[in-house]
């Protein structure tokens, strides 16, 4: 792969690994959740995601060219390899946490496919088209719920504002360009994240505000997930899913 | 048919001279195949009756998802992983509709789920046997959808309408689920030397199990009779699970899987399979408390409804916080 091949290549793992390690976590609710109707939501969001991530790393397969399909690449690379933000893999905590986490993602990840919809690349167009109608659902239903938690008990507003207080430091890495969404931005195919940001930023002080939950003061921000460097946990994630495939790599399922 | 009534005995269950005018008529209406609806007048033994069998599947749908569960996060391809999702996922639907068939009898979701923790109401007996490989997934959707959906088809035609037309719905995605349980396997019977000895195996611990999913044998079936005169069984337990082992014995055949059973036979004259003697000890124990995941498989579900408490409250003090706003505005 040339420079900018490999360049797209980064790009498209961010955000297939994104989609796949969030998804994950969210399909361990299922089973466990507070009520019959949130297993049916949790379950429709962790298809989706998990969906959209097959779709993500097949383009990156194809693009690498190196035989790697979206399964080889899910299940055949370690932590360091895996590209996602590392708000997705914060643990579920309760469901406060669960919620929160999705709602600072799905803000940023709505207006990023809206971005994608328009790419230069054929290939991520689709799949943004696609992936942005069920995003749509995924950031009104866990706006709702921030909005519900805050604005619903006491005990739910302290669970809540703890999430956010939280998760916050993980919030910075999503909306801060690096070289590889600066060089795609300026390709045409990459999404502008100053605009994502702006878009964010509106979404989280609007749902916040009605939420009756404060904001933290901007603060010290987590890296490192775009570049491969993680928190403790993903090792943990990737050991759990990655283990069939690799104790018998020479099967099919 | 009103003979069938005597075995019970209860106000609702009298047959013939006994029976008053309305319990007369309702049953001739079961006779003429009309639905009963929710507004209908109807017995307060088939009330409860049907209360007590759909909130027992519905609580089957939602303790199933835990052993099922348990795999998503290790399903071994994308692809599977989005099935397995899908279907545990269906299942809440299922325990959605089924709890909702049960409210238009008059019970409350709450009040059936305090059952179901308290352990009062019971569950399908299966979900109390734990999946230990992959290859159990496939199982489950082959043989436990499989002999659901044997026992669940003729209640698309039960008497009470609203459980006849969730079980439509139900019967559709679970044979689109033992389809892909069977497929699951066959991909794993083509597969590895040890792909193989988990597809075996699996079959060897679900085989016994699933053949009790029909319940006791006729003999010992109490309420077989009663539920039958008024359309909410269909055939008796004995016939259902007849069915299920001469569907079933070819397809493990197929996958070149052998049925853990050496006195299984084909017999020629009766054109059926016959089997080996079921452990009915194993299956009461199990029913009563003491199978391996019984205790897990309650505590798990007590403890996302218990740690889930605060969320529900917080939805409620929600909506009404917003309604008292609306109604100031």
């Amino acid at each position: 792969m040339n420079t900018r091949e490999q360049q797209q290549f980064e790009y498209l793992l961010r955000l297939g690994d994104s989609d796949l390690i969030l998804g994950q976590r969210l399909s361990a609710w299922l089973g466990h959740a507070p009520v019959l109707e949130e297993e049916m939501a949790t379950g429709n969001v962790a298809l989706d995601l998990v969906g959209q991530a097959r779709s993500w790393l097949s383009l990156a397969g194809e693009l690498e060219a190196q035989g790697r399909d979206a399964d080889r690449l899910a299940y055949f690379r370690d932590a360091f390899d895996y590209r996602n933000v590392l708000i997705t893999e914060r643990p579920n905590g309760d469901y406060a946490y669960t919620i929160m986490r999705q709602f600072l993602f799905d803000a940023y990840h709505y207006p990023l496919l809206q971005q994608l919809s328009g790419s230069a690349h054929e290939g991520i167009r689709e799949v943004a088209a696609k992936s942005v109608k069920e995003v749509e659902y995924h950031v009104r239903r866990s706006s709702e719920w921030v909005i519900r938690m805050g604005d619903g008990t006491q005990e739910s507003h302290q669970r809540i504002q703890a999430a956010l207080d939280d998760l916050w430091m993980y919030t910075g890495e999503m909306l801060t360009p690096d070289d590889v969404d600066d060089a795609l931005l300026e390709a045409g195919v990459g999404a502008d994240l100053e605009q994502v940001a702006w878009s964010w930023h509106d979404r989280v002080r609007a749902v916040t505000e009605e939420a009756t939950l404060t904001l933290p003061d901007e603060s010290w921000m987590q890296q490192g997930g775009k570049q491969g460097r993680h928190t403790e946990h993903l090792g943990y994630i990737l050991a759990e899913m990655q283990h069939l495939p690799r104790s018998y790599p020479d099967a099919r399922w | 048919m009103y003979s069938q009534f005597v075995d019970t005995g209860s106000d609702g269950q009298k047959g013939g001279q006994d029976a008053s005018e309305q319990e007369r008529a309702f049953q001739a209406r079961i006779d003429e195949g009309i639905s009963i609806e929710p507004k209908d007048w109807m017995p307060e033994k088939y009330r409860k009756t049907l209360v007590r069998q759909i909130s027992q599947h519905a609580h089957s749908e939602i303790v199933g998802m835990l052993p099922e569960g348990n795999w998503i996060t290790r399903a071994p391809s994308l692809r599977r992983k989005l099935i397995l999702l899908a279907k545990v996922q269906d299942e809440a639907g299922h325990g959605l509709y089924l709890y909702s068939a049960a409210e238009t009898l008059g019970a409350s979701r709450d009040d059936l789920l305090d059952a179901l923790h308290d352990g009062r109401a019971k569950y399908s007996s299966i979900f109390n046997y734990p999946t230990l490989t992959w290859a159990d997934i496939g199982a489950i959707g082959w043989l436990v959808d499989g002999a659901a959906i044997m026992n669940q088809v003729p209640l698309c035609r039960c008497s009470y309408g609203p459980y006849a037309r969730a079980m439509v719905r139900v019967c559709k995605e679970e044979s689109f689920h033992q389809r892909q349980g069977y497929e699951l396997l066959l991909e794993m019977v083509n597969g590895t030397e040890e792909q193989k000895a988990m597809a075996q195996d699996a079959l060897n611990r679900w085989w016994w199990p699933s053949l009790m999913m029909f319940g006791p044998a006729d003999g010992d079936s109490v309420h077989t009779q009663q539920s039958m005169a008024w359309k909410i069984k269909r055939h008796t337990n004995d016939e259902l699970r007849q069915r299920f082992i001469d569907q079933t014995v070819p397809q493990a055949h197929y996958l070149g899987l052998s049925i853990p059973d050496p006195d299984l036979r084909w017999n020629e004259e009766t054109g059926h399979y016959e089997i080996g003697e079921i452990d009915w000890d194993e299956f009461w124990n199990v029913v009563n408390g003491n199978g391996p995941c019984n205790r897990e498989r309650l505590a798990a579900r007590r403890t996302a409804y218990e740690d889930g408490a605060w969320v529900r409250e917080a939805a409620r003090a929600h909506a009404e916080k917003r309604q008292k706003r609306r109604a100031a505005a």
